[in-house]
């Protein structure tokens, strides 16, 4: 009913269609929203600008081809030696350690999760799998120095020789460390996949186990390599548990039984010390860095395209 | 009810049927509907039947979904459910081969006697069940495999020892696909055209040669074309499967089948669905003198 505006025609009201008064609200919501979204990229940017300048620094007192292939790593010793490989050693075999426990076990509960585990149980156990992901890393790498080490020593036989402080105690404990989040994002996976495709394959006359094997594991393939890839991502990063518990080591070493320092454990140790500033000591930090920055940084383009291609097939 | 001729509305009590009906012509007989398009094919009887339903009710939680449904698939025969929709004529479908039995609150009371064998008796396995019941579904479901892998999942987990690349030709050749898809056999299902999934997720299911296929609304999401393809293999399988098809499709079930179920749902003090089988007789006499006046009507409002 338009009683209000009688000269108009019934239902429009007597009124112009122009704006009465601006909306800048609008225009400042959209900046602020745009700014945050920048936050992320500048950072980014602003991380690698300032890793630039001391690691060029760097690379001009010692050349790529000696940081690269040296087998010894004694920069803030007296005998300066800049061989980068044992920081490389040592990340390569905790994270190996680390998946060893953290893609069977995460893979293995995701799997439970998504398509054995009845909706109660789901609902219980994902979130408390999820607390293991909140569990500050510094109290992982007290409780592998403290806990896992000395039962280690009792298991394993003596001739073995585990140091107090070791690559297998930090690979361990930084796997438990990952599950949560392999487990999570495969599980995450495995429920994207249609239930049209588990209803079809029981259909065909196929049990539980080859249903999850057969057909819903390989639709979420991409998803499950996404998933491992930034757990990857995690223990190449991962500094407190290393820095804790596998201890220092100069020189290139396999061996997870003894000592050995990743290159976040270098960077930690070395940036919390003395080292004077825009000395090599302290330009060195900066190329291990750049080092490590460029390794995660390939890993998450992966996975990001990992994540991009299993989202294609689905929607 | 082996019987064709029996009336198996007859177990629905009088006083329900006359309930429905107008109270001014509850006598009258329900007028044939007369389609020149449709010619309706003739049942065979029902002797040596494939399926008998006894007092079927089929409960998720404490809600009685279905209640009481008494009917009998005969061999090598096209048999239809029709009604609305969520008169539980999918979930009826479902106890056929046991996929009710994947829904956790899903619970089935009565009878289905498959052959000589109680379906749900202790001893079946229902794996087994799915191998000789094979099922179709409402949207084409095909695996993100390849279009021979799609073919070949079914046997190769049954243990298929045989030559794998002669039974995926010889299917594909049986669902009249094999022309359209003999040069790309290694290239996805995924990137197949909706109606070509939907024929192939059927000869995924006939790869494992079942005896029956069950058909969940195979065309529901399908253009007429495709759909016409899909009756025509239809009317081609029935030579060797027995198939039990839901369709929401009149003219679908009026073309295709020989013999159709209708259903239909009440709805209680509380509001909940109960759906309950009205009528089931050969197809010719459901589709032109329906006993039962919610047949007619239904058969009607929809296809007049």
């Amino acid at each position: 009913m338009s009683t209000s505006a009688p000269k108009s025609v019934a239902g429009t009201p007597n009124r112009s269609l122009r704006r009465t008064r601006p909306r800048y609200g609008e225009a400042v919501i959209k900046g602020l929203l745009m700014a945050a979204a920048l936050v992320s990229v500048a950072t980014t940017v602003g991380i690698v600008i300032s890793l630039i300048p001391p690691a060029v620094d760097f690379f001009r007192q010692v050349s790529i081809s000696e940081f690269l292939t040296g087998t010894d790593w004694t920069p803030l010793f007296s005998d300066k030696k800049f061989g980068v490989l044992p920081l490389v050693a040592a990340t390569f075999v905790i994270t190996g350690i680390a998946l060893l426990i953290a893609v069977p076990v995460g893979l293995g509960a995701a799997i439970y999760l998504s398509e054995y585990a009845r909706p109660r149980v789901r609902q219980l156990l994902k979130p408390s799998l999820e607390v293991l992901a909140g569990i500050p890393t510094v109290v992982y790498g007290f409780f592998a120095l403290a806990f896992i080490t000395p039962q280690l020593q009792d298991i394993l036989p003596e001739a073995w020789a585990l140091e107090v402080r070791s690559g297998l105690a930090a690979g361990l404990v930084m796997g438990v460390m990952i599950v949560p989040t392999i487990a999570s994002l495969t599980e995450d996976a495995l429920s994207a996949v249609p239930h049209a495709l588990r209803e079809g394959a029981f259909a065909l006359g196929s049990g539980k186990r080859t249903v999850s094997v057969r057909v819903v594991v390989p639709a979420a393939l991409s998803g499950i390599v996404a998933a491992c890839v930034l757990g990857i991502s995690r223990a190449v990063g991962e500094t407190m548990i290393v820095l804790i518990a596998a201890g220092v080591s100069t020189g290139l070493r396999f061996n997870p039984f003894m000592e050995m320092e990743t290159m976040t454990a270098f960077i930690a140790r070395a940036a919390s010390g003395d080292v004077p500033v825009d000395s090599i000591e302290y330009n060195t930090i900066f190329a291990v860095g750049a080092l490590l920055f460029l390794a995660t940084f390939v890993m998450n383009l992966i996975a990001i395209r990992l994540v991009r291609k299993y989202r294609e097939v689905y929607e | 009810m082996s019987d064709p001729t029996s009336r198996p509305d007859a177990h629905l009590p009088a006083q329900q049927r006359t309930d429905m009906s107008a109270p001014g012509a509850p006598s009258e007989a329900p007028g044939g509907i007369k389609s020149p398009q449709v010619s309706f094919r003739s049942a065979p009887s029902l002797e040596a039947p494939v399926f008998e339903v006894g007092s079927l009710s089929v409960y998720y939680g404490s809600h009685e979904a279905v209640r009481d449904v008494n009917l009998t698939v005969g061999h090598r025969q096209i048999t239809a459910l029709i009604g609305p929709s969520g008169c539980g004529k999918s979930t009826v479908l479902r106890c056929f081969n046991r996929m009710n039995d994947l829904i956790p609150t899903a619970r089935v009371v009565g009878k289905i006697r498959y052959h000589d064998e109680d379906l749900y008796g202790r001893e079946v396995d229902p794996i087994e069940v799915r191998r000789r019941i094979g099922m179709v579904f409402q949207k084409p479901n095909p695996f993100p495999k390849s279009i021979y892998d799609n073919i070949a999942y079914g046997p190769r987990v049954g243990g298929f020892k045989g030559n794998l690349d002669d039974l995926v030709e010889e299917t594909l050749t049986h669902a009249a696909l094999w022309d359209e898809v003999k040069d790309k056999l290694k290239s996805s299902a995924l990137a197949l055209s909706g109606g070509q999934q939907q024929r192939l997720c059927i000869a995924r299911t006939i790869a494992v040669k079942p005896e029956v296929v069950l058909m969940d609304e195979p065309c529901s999401a399908l253009d007429p074309i495709a759909t016409a393809k899909i009756e025509d293999l239809m009317e081609k399988l029935a030579e060797e499967f027995t198939i039990v098809i839901v369709t929401h499709n009149m003219q679908q079930a009026a073309r295709v089948s020989h013999r159709t179920a209708f259903f239909t749902a009440d709805v209680d003090d509380k509001g909940e669905r109960h759906g309950r089988l009205v009528e089931y007789d050969e197809t010719e006499r459901i589709f032109s003198n329906p006993s039962d006046r919610r047949t007619e009507d239904y058969i009607s409002g929809r296809f007049g």
